[in-house]
């Protein structure tokens, strides 16, 4: 061992003789390291099944062109492009149903495929032949072809009727994804002789003809490495779970700060001796970054495996969330890169090091002659609170910058955490001021020197207060959006859902035989047709939902905004409905005219403005006769029935019976509305998921903190005892004020967490969804919170309490003989 | 999923075996396909006269096809250069007339310049019905993508004054085609033996092209002149299970004939001869196989083959007794399918230039 | 050996600069132990801080052989400390989460000089033998000293600084540690300078200096 190793050994010795103090250390930048790393490997995983679904024939890696107005464009513009030099392959696409479930299909030209713009399935030759051949072949993936029953060789038909080519299962494929021949998927879509997209072989490239010689302003390029239409939508999502992440490994490092500023402060001494032997400063610093760094890695190690672990127990409810809200498929398995691995390692690191940077150049600044007692902790306290309190002012500013300039949902969040930062920071200079008052009122000695004592405790504890508060307030925050937003989407649920039955025939005949049955019946109210369609509003996929004209939406529709006589002018067909996320994005207002892309010409003006609570989509809303009669594909099958509710159950037990509707194709208002609450309740349940972490970190940070101030703060109780107190009454003393101290930064939180709640409903959400709700405070659930926060407090208080109240007087002793 | 898959498809197709073939595949399977049964596509009978225009066109009752372009420039400077245009066609099914992506036409493009030291080419892959690639006999036109050859009059009985273009990444070429001669029937009349067997194509050729237009090469443009070569041929079964891959001339000889040989190489050995010889006044005499004598003198080791890039080709009936010497013996065209094509120059009893082809090495 | 010349030094305190060393001249040869006496606030313990390197002094050189310890970097005098120097306080500065052998062997180790055979003297010497497996807080303020003093000696060093290194400990066992000290300082061929305030301690050792205002007496 060499002289540096040597010194690294006496640094270590440290840790086998404190070994709760190590254990702080370790558990403060594995939680930190787990949660953040979790949260990346469920990110990562996400966009891979998008690059893989999305970016396979043309997205991520490869240049497109896509329609500009339209969503197809004619077949001819195919060799058009091609015979002016432009090497593009088509690619139609659209959405089939194959036993009630929307199942993603494309169809590509292989022929013409651009190199790499595949997903490249490693299917064998046979295959490969087959799949050109006459007979076809449907690609999917296996655990796909498991879900709708399929198996090899399986010849599936839509639920419109449409045959498909044999299945093929391949593994590479992204699930929830046919790809097939395009001459079988115009078909199966009925999109004959038309094209969604063309993918372009930029690599091969020769001379080529202006686009706009060859295809008008029909077609617009998109660059390679332009975000796909997923990537988008899911972006908010992302980053809402990356902002907890990093909330998550922010308390974590103030857990690890805390550790390792003690462990320093305690091994002062220690250092000044290895100095005074010898070891220089720049020797000493290495050694304990080396020390850091290795802890750093065992560390991270254990947080990148239980990140791991972290991320597949979540990975479930977040790739249900991703299906429900955004159509998202999201492989299930997590398959992970060495790059996350080292990353992992690297955030454990740079957390440790960030952490301790403080320490560190304090050690290499360290004075080799120590002032034998520390100078008074008074002065320094109060220098170290206005510090505080002039970055927190620094911080709310910072806040106040991007709520009123900023414009993206970064800022939203930098709004988000300017707020946190700022109060975080705040909280000890407040404590201190509270506490000063509660000494100013006192006048016995015992209570006077609690509240003084508090004080000078608060510099030890602040970290993990700090710690405390950022959990609570933005469990508060996200209790009350979550809370709100329950309340408003039930209520606008029951708007929305007024038919008593909703049902899908499988094409226009099943339809309007259905429909004249129902018409017939005397105990039916109404048959309430719509029909969907998509279209484009500038450049953006927007669905086209068309509503039949009745008392029922006319009533109970929930609009925001609207314009008088809006429902007639519906109906004409010279006003439509839009969603308010659409409105948001495209900066729409009542009265302003649209031109809706459609068969024909239609301009129509925007009639009111209706909340579309959880669709990442833009939507709007027109007559269902306008909608049938201005989109070609458009297709009559959907009916909402009005029906008495008693005899709901009869009359779908009877429509089950009579046209063979089952599964998705049929179901009564209960369940539609039951499978939305479901999906919508899993919006959050991440954010919640990752909250109760959080709070479970805070509460590690307090309880350590507290379990290591304890020995520290021995010279201070020891007078205490020597002047006649006994240990049980300096232990309940001790308890009582840590509990004060938890109680306040609880109290303190609460306001806290409202102003959270309100800067995630009228900021963050409203950037990242487009939707904003009504903020409510819940007071019950407001207190609920503080009797938690204070069992965990006095949870992580009592241990280092009750080992206060049984230490041997000879170690009280002792404190007097070492003092000296 | 690429063009890989295009490979793999065809592969067993006949249209892969008569360009290029992957010897492996050939041995086992003849010409990869095109030893297989005609399963109900037309077949090649001798007496058939040919129709023009009409013969210009596709014949999709045929199993495959080809438009084969071939030309000897020169710059300002003398420098010289080969050019290659061809379009094939395959139908996987007989009597295809389906239109939109249903059709089972494939049709793929090769197009190179060659210079001493250069050898530039690319490839065109597209499938039948949609307009990327197809034929209309008159106005003649043929194409794939924006690679295109076409007549600028309608004089179909001439089949010259064409304008022939291709452009791919690294090179491109404009070229006029002019002539006044008639076209030239191969083998019999327009049928041509592969075998003793009766395997057979229809088969004719307009070598009496006066070629002007411009190459780019390393975006330098390039103004050229110099004769050019247009073969026609389709059929169904064109080749024995055991032919292995042939070696075909086209030459333009310094004297105004011109002559068109090949030799079909067989896996025992014992060559398929064939050949006609175009006298100055336009006159195709069928050569018989035993006058012909073709042999390699030097071999030239390209992608881990050696491939004879230099003949010795003697035809005593005509006293023709010549050698050919490639332009750029590295000819090679690294395409799907790989094959030797490029420029040769003669010399000897004859002088002359022309285009060498070998396949299945 | 070392030659201490014009030693100036003095520290601001809140009325002003309190001078604490003042043309201060000192020689130790080589071999030679010389104690250092004078009152509380005399200023003893600064002049060994400053030979030490551990601060700066105002004025004056310090030259340890050919080095000139004032106008190193931190660095070299870190160096100059482990290489040269073994350095034994008042309060002994032991590492508390290391055991006695290790106490003992640090600054040898940290120098990449340790000696076994030499370790094992020392030990035994100072009656540390059976006490290898302990830490410190195990031992009494004697043991302490003793393993301090070990650990200062463990490489060698051409000079041994001590400061009041009896202050802790009782009479009979100061007596003892410090002939104890004296006895190794002169058995490994080292120089030793000792600050005491004890006349009878000084008296041990091969020459005393007088310390009064910051001056030589």
């Amino acid at each position: 061992m060499t002289g540096g190793a040597w010194t690294l050994r006496v640094l270590f010795s440290h840790w086998t003789r404190h070994p709760m103090q190590l254990a702080t250390l370790l558990i403060g930048l594995m939680s930190a390291t787990a949660l953040l790393s979790g949260v990346q490997a469920i990110n990562t995983q996400a966009r891979l099944s998008y690059d893989r679904a999305a970016a396979s024939f043309g997205g991520g890696a490869t240049a497109m062109l896509v329609p500009a107005h339209a969503t197809t464009v004619p077949q001819s513009l195919f060799s058009d492009l091609r015979r002016a030099g432009w090497l593009v392959s088509p690619v139609v696409e659209g959405r089939v149903r194959i036993d009630g479930r929307q199942i993603r299909l494309i169809g590509i030209e292989p022929i013409s495929l651009p190199r790499g713009a595949g997903p490249a399935p490693s299917i064998d030759q046979a295959a490969l032949q087959k799949f050109l051949a006459a007979e076809g072949q449907t690609l999917i993936a296996p655990e796909t072809a498991r879900e709708i029953a399929g198996t090899e060789g399986a010849r599936l038909e839509t639920d419109a009727g449409e045959p498909l080519p044999p299945l093929h299962l391949a593994s590479e494929l992204s699930p929830n994804l046919l790809v097939m021949d395009i001459a079988w998927a115009q078909r199966a879509l009925r999109m004959p002789d038309r094209i969604s997209r063309f993918l372009l072989d930029s690599a091969a490239a020769g001379e080529r003809t202006p686009l706009a010689d060859v295809a008008g302003d029909s077609l617009d390029l998109v660059d390679a490495g332009a975000q796909t239409d997923l990537q988008r939508l899911t972006a908010s999502f992302h980053l809402n779970l990356t902002a907890f992440g990093l909330l998550s490994f922010l308390v974590g490092l103030f857990l690890v700060h805390s550790a390792i500023g003690l462990a320093f402060e305690q091994r002062l001494p220690m250092l000044r001796t290895l100095r005074a032997c010898g070891v220089s400063p720049r020797g000493l610093l290495a050694a304990l970054v080396v020390e850091l760094v290795l802890l750093a890695l065992v560390a991270g190690l254990g947080g990148v495996v239980s990140g791991f672990f972290l991320a597949s127990a979540l990975l479930p409810d977040v790739a249900a969330s991703l299906r429900g809200l955004y159509g998202a498929s999201v492989s299930g398995e997590l398959g992970l890169a060495p790059q996350w691995w080292l990353a992992g390692l690297g955030m454990s690191i740079a957390g440790a090091l960030l952490a301790a940077a403080h320490a560190l150049v304090k050690v290499f600044r360290l004075p080799l002659l120590a002032s034998a007692q520390p100078f008074a902790w008074q002065d320094a306290q109060r220098r170290w609170l206005r510090w505080q309190a002039v970055l927190a002012c620094a911080a709310f500013v910072v806040a106040a910058v991007c709520l009123t300039l900023g414009t993206s949902l970064v800022a939203a969040f930098a709004v988000l955490g300017g707020i946190l930062l700022g109060a975080a920071l705040l909280l000890p200079p407040l404590l201190n001021l509270l506490l000063r008052a509660g000494e100013g009122m006192s006048r016995r000695p015992v209570a006077m020197w609690a509240w003084a004592d508090s004080r000078q405790q608060l510099s030890g504890l602040s970290l993990a207060l700090m710690a405390l508060l950022l959990a609570l307030a933005v469990n508060v925050g996200v209790g009350t959006m979550v809370g709100s937003f329950e309340r408003t989407f039930n209520r606008w649920l029951d708007g929305r859902l007024s038919s008593e039955i909703y049902l899908v025939a499988k094409d226009p005949a099943q339809a309007a035989a259905i429909e004249a049955d129902l018409r017939s019946r005397p105990d039916v109210d109404a048959v309430l047709p719509s029909a969907r369609a998509e279209t484009k509003l500038s450049g953006e996929q927007v669905e086209v939902l068309g509503l039949a004209d009745h008392a029922t939406y006319r009533e109970f529709w929930p609009l925001l905004e609207f314009s008088p006589d809006v429902w007639d002018r519906v109906r004409d067909g010279t006003a439509i409905l839009i969603s308010e996320q659409l409105a948001r994005r495209l900066n729409l207002h009542i009265g302003d005219r649209l031109r809706i892309p459609s068969s024909g010409e239609w301009i129509a003006t925007v009639g009111g403005i209706y909340a579309d609570y959880g669709n990442p989509k833009g939507q709007i809303i027109v007559n269902v006769d306008q909608l049938l009669h201005r989109f070609d594909n458009a297709e009559r099958t959907r009916f909402g029935v009005r029906i008495a509710p008693a005899k709901v159950a009869a009359l779908m037990a009877e429509l089950q019976a009579r046209f063979a509707l089952g599964g998705t194709s049929l179901a009564d208002q209960a369940t539609v509305k039951a499978e939305s609450r479901r999906i919508f309740s899993r919006t959050f349940a991440i954010t919640a998921a990752l909250n109760a972490f959080t709070l479970a970190v805070a509460g590690t940070a307090l309880f350590t903190s507290l379990l290591t101030l304890g020995q520290a703060r021995l010279p201070q109780l020891a007078p205490l005892w020597a002047i006649g107190l006994t240990r049980r009454r300096i232990a309940g003393l001790e308890l009582l004020k840590t509990m004060l101290l938890a109680l306040l930064t609880a109290l303190l939180a609460l306001p806290l967490g409202i102003i959270v709640a309100w800067c995630l409903i009228e900021v963050v959400n409203v950037k990242a969804f487009g939707w904003r709700l009504p903020l409510t405070i819940f007071p019950a659930q407001l207190g609920q919170l503080l009797i938690v926060a204070m069992i965990a407090a006095l949870f992580a208080t009592l241990l280092p309490t009750i080992k206060l109240a049984r230490i041997k007087p000879i170690t009280l002793l002792k404190i007097f003989a070492d003092e000296r | 999923m690429n063009v890989r898959w295009f490979t793999e498809i065809i592969s067993k197709a006949a249209i892969v075996a008569l360009l290029a073939m992957q010897t492996t595949l050939s041995h086992a399977q003849g010409f990869a396909g095109l030893g297989e049964d005609v399963d109900g596509f037309a077949q090649v009978m001798p007496g058939k006269p040919l129709r023009f225009p009409a013969d210009h066109g596709a014949h999709p009752d045929y199993r495959i096809e080809w438009w084969y372009f071939t030309a000897n420039l020169k710059d300002a400077e003398g420098t010289s250069y080969g050019v290659q245009w061809t379009l094939f066609r395959q139908a996987n099914k007989p009597n295809d007339n389906a239109s939109g992506w249903a059709s089972r036409q494939l049709w793929m493009g090769h197009a190179a310049v060659t210079s001493a030291a250069t050898h530039h080419f690319a490839e065109r892959f597209a499938r039948g019905g949609v307009g990327q690639a197809g034929v209309e006999a008159a106005p003649f036109k043929a194409w794939i993508d924006n690679w295109q050859m076409r007549t600028l009059f309608a004089d179909p009985s001439v089949f010259a004054s064409l304008q022939v273009s291709a452009s791919a990444k690294d090179f491109s070429y404009s070229l006029r085609l002019d002539g006044d001669r008639q076209l030239v029937l191969q083998g019999d009349a327009g049928y041509s033996k592969k075998s003793e067997q009766g395997h057979a194509s229809y088969y004719y050729s307009q070598p009496y092209l006066r070629v002007t237009g411009s190459l780019v090469l390393d975006r330098k443009t390039i103004a050229v002149t110099g004769q050019g070569w247009i073969d026609r041929e389709w059929s169904s079964q064109p080749l024995k299970a055991d032919q292995t891959g042939w070696d075909w001339f086209s030459l333009h000889l310094a004297s105004g004939d011109k002559l068109m040989l090949f030799r079909l190489r067989h896996a025992d050995g014992k060559h398929f001869f064939a050949g006609n010889w175009i006298s100055r006044d336009g006159r195709s005499e069928q050569l018989a196989p035993g006058a012909i004598s073709m042999t390699p003198t030097a071999t030239t080791r390209i992608a881990d083959r050696d491939v004879p890039t230099g003949w010795r080709i003697s035809i005593p009936s005509r006293g023709l007794e010549i050698t050919t010497a490639p332009l750029n013996p590295r000819s090679w065209m690294d395409t799907r399918f790989k094959y030797w094509e490029g420029p040769v120059h003669v010399t000897g009893s004859h002088a002359g230039e022309g285009y060498l082809e070998m396949t299945g090495y | 050996m070392l030659t201490v010349s014009r030693l100036n030094k003095s520290y601001r305190i809140p009325s002003g600069a309190l001078s604490v060393l003042r043309d201060v001249n000192l020689q130790v040869a080589r071999g030679e132990s010389l104690a250092l006496t004078g009152e509380s606030g005399s200023g003893k313990s600064t002049l060994l801080h400053l030979i030490a390197g551990l601060d700066d002094p105002d004025a004056g050189t310090i030259l340890l052989d050919d080095a000139q310890i004032s106008s190193l970097s931190e660095n070299e005098r870190a160096r100059v400390r482990r290489d040269r120097l073994g350095l034994v306080f008042q309060q002994f500065n032991l590492i508390p989460s290391l055991k006695v052998a290790d106490n003992l062997a640090f600054q040898a180790r940290i120098a990449d000089r340790f000696d076994a055979a030499w370790q094992r003297e020392l030990a035994d010497r100072l009656g540390l033998s059976d006490l290898l497996d302990r830490y410190p807080e195990q031992l009494s303020g004697g043991q302490q000293q003793r393993v301090a003093i070990g650990r200062a000696l463990a490489n060698r060093p051409q000079l041994v600084l001590a400061d009041e290194p009896t202050g802790n400990l009782d009479e009979a066992t100061a007596d003892e540690v410090v002939q104890l000290m004296t006895d190794l300082v002169k058995a490994s061929g080292c120089s030793l300078l000792m600050v005491t305030h004890s006349m009878r301690l000084a008296s041990l050792l091969d020459r005393r200096t007088h310390l009064t205002g910051g001056r030589i007496a």
